[in-house]
């Protein structure tokens, strides 16, 4: 656009420019003012926040909630164990990725073809609810820990992703690589993977921000240990009380647990205490997302 | 994306075969020089096999009445009996109609929006400012559904959310509505939470299109004196023309698996007629039933659709571009 910018401005132009800051603006405030909202609400003293009229600065600033919310033992539990699958998933995730992805990319590998689309097809096929369900249960993972991880090792955009970077990489590399000796697990440790970073953290973004954020296989299949609970399960948990009054535990046994605390406040100092960890790493990964998503993307 | 990688794989696929028949000796020669590569790769192909294929395996299930306390051989085969019995249940048609419902005005709004503000977000001078605007639209996409649903549920609350607030005070509306206990709001909602959480991730891969624009085109049209709006309409847009075509298409594949974690999450009993989805449809009438064949008939019509509908528009855009996405 800058090419642009040689022109001089005309009128229907400045009135254009005005009018696309304003929706801009717009879509600025529509897309925080929810966040701003749950963190005032949840830095709000709770028997204050129930005269309504909260929106974006607390009217009796305490942390309050947020101490009560840690006593409560399922959310530390929780905690726990998004932070443990968040680790090990994005790890096992990422060494599988890297290494398919790898050999994919070596156009003399034979079962290169057969591989690309075996992994493809996984894309297009799923077998659904019940067959997974049942293949979960017959592999004795419900109620463990390692429900989170193991089904989901294998992720063939993942893979593809990657795949693209490594082609983009000169392949002179690998053959010099080759001509000292190297044998190809080599190459892939210390010669594919080091340059391969910027990649690998979009990647590792992708897998970590999805081990955070499921809720389902907590739901479907350790719902029924607590041991193995994870804060978006705690959360869900809480806000459906809101909409329907479904068991479990709800906000209300807990506000009754925690001394004089209301649902809502409680809802909300969970919500900030969920969403906080990503809100603080993604930024930062930005302009390494931006170009993994838009990876040979343009090249039509 | 996973036609962009694609059009990458098949690219390489032209490399790979040269390269091969340049190669000589024999399979096991080359098998024993690539240990490596096979060490590598063919253990997460097992993986994949189990956890993405034997499961299809289970798809037999369907054709019969299962019982959980016998092995598979011994399970009574009763042909076609659960599709029957799905296809004269009212509930499923109520279920394939919320989900082509709300796939449809998620396909349609989920790509308006973003292409619009693509277009927009382009034409913004400032840079520290256009900057901003990216990364706070990027934001509600890594947030969780859960965490949506509370926001979404907050915001339309009866009770101080901003939405009522914001109707009652312009005075477009008496009194505040309930619109999460109302079923014909609830199509609505979904959507627009989807909007919300997704259009700025969305417009990466467009910006990245019109990047791709060649400037000239823009500077020979200011020559010819056209505006802001005709440079959008005449030379933005056609730019992202197979970009849009592309995703639009492989969204239409995936348009009858659009999950079911906002309908889950953002429905309840006042709306189950219109929040429930055909996986929902699945987990409560089939597995939460212990019904492990009813609910896998489900899945298996499920992906017959989907399947259906991606060589549908595979096809049709095949006869209109003369290209292929698969």
């Amino acid at each position: 656009m800058a090419a642009n910018k040689a022109f001089n401005a005309t009128r229907g132009d400045k009135i254009f420019d005005v009018c696309n800051t304003i929706i801009m603006a717009l879509v600025l405030i529509v897309t925080l003012y929810p966040f701003l909202n749950v963190l005032a609400i949840s830095l709000n003293e709770s028997s204050d926040t129930v005269r309504g009229g909260i929106h974006l600065i607390p009217r009796a600033f305490t942390l309050e909630n947020y101490s009560v919310i840690f006593q409560y033992q399922g959310l530390l539990q929780g905690a726990q164990i998004s932070i443990l699958r968040t680790i090990v998933g994005t790890i096992f995730g990422l060494i599988s990725a890297s290494m398919l992805a790898f050999t994919l990319s070596r156009v003399d590998f034979q079962a290169r073809k057969f591989i690309s689309t075996f992994l493809a097809l996984t894309m297009y096929v799923t077998a659904g609810l019940v067959p997974t369900f049942l293949l979960i249960r017959d592999l004795g993972m419900i109620n463990s820990f390692w429900v989170y991880v193991l089904p989901g090792v294998v992720s063939a955009f993942n893979v593809f992703i990657i795949r693209s970077f490594i082609d983009g990489l000169p392949y002179a590399l690998q053959e010099s690589a080759k001509l000292d000796g190297a044998n190809d697990f080599t190459i892939y440790l210390k010669v594919i993977l080091p340059l391969c970073k910027p990649v690998l953290a979009t990647i590792a973004l992708f897998l970590a921000v999805g081990q955070w954020n499921s809720w389902f296989d907590t739901y479907l299949y350790n719902a029924s240990s607590p041991q193995w609970t994870t804060l978006q399960y705690e959360l869900m948990k809480v806000l459906q009380q809101s909409t329907q009054q479904s068991g479990a535990v709800n906000a209300n046994d807990m506000a009754k647990q925690m001394a004089s605390i209301s649902p809502e406040s409680i809802r909300m100092a969970i919500t900030i205490v969920v969403t906080v960890p990503i809100l603080v790493v993604y930024p930062f990964l930005q302009k390494y997302f931006v170009s993994g998503m838009t990876l040979g993307a343009v090249k039509a | 994306m996973e036609s962009t990688t694609k059009q990458a794989s098949s690219r390489k696929r032209d490399q790979a075969a040269s390269l091969n028949s340049r190669k000589t000796g024999g399979f096991w020669k080359l098998f024993k020089q690539q240990r490596y590569l096979y060490l590598m790769s063919v253990p997460f192909v097992i993986w994949a096999f189990i956890f993405s294929y034997v499961p299809l395996w289970g798809w037999l299930m369907a054709f019969q009445e299962y019982k959980p306390a016998r092995s598979f051989f011994d399970q009574k085969w009763v042909g076609f009996d659960q599709f029957i019995t799905l296809f004269q249940d009212q509930q499923f048609y109520l279920a394939l109609r919320n989900t082509l419902a709300m796939s449809f005005l998620g396909l349609i709004f989920g790509f308006i929006f973003p292409v619009i503000f693509a277009i927009l977000l382009n034409e913004v001078r400032g840079m520290v400012f256009k900057r901003t605007v990216q990364t706070v639209s990027y934001l509600p996409h890594f947030v969780s559904w859960v965490v949506v649903a509370g926001i979404v549920t907050k915001a339309l609350s009866t009770d101080g959310g901003i939405i009522n607030e914001l109707l009652v005070s312009l005075h477009i509306i008496d009194q505040p509505i309930q619109f999460m206990a109302q079923g014909q709001w609830f199509w609505g909602i979904v959507t627009a939470s989807d909007v919300w959480k997704e259009m700025g991730w969305s417009t990466i891969i467009y910006l990245a299109a019109i990047t791709g624009i060649d400037q000239e085109q823009y500077e020979a049209s200011r020559v010819d004196g056209a505006g802001r709006f005709r440079q959008m309409w005449h030379i933005t847009l056609p730019g992202m023309r197979t970009t849009i075509i592309v995703l639009l298409i492989m969204s239409i594949g995936h348009l009858v698996s659009i999950g079911f974690e906002k309908q889950f999450l953002l429905g309840n009993n006042l709306v189950t007629d219109y929040s429930q989805v055909l996986d929902l449809y699945a987990l409560k009438y089939g597995l939460e039933m212990n019904r492990y064949s009813y609910g896998t008939a489900i899945s298996i019509f499920n992906s017959v659709i989907s399947i259906i509908l991606l060589f549908t528009a595979n096809g049709i855009f095949k006869k209109t571009t003369k290209e292929s996405i698969m």
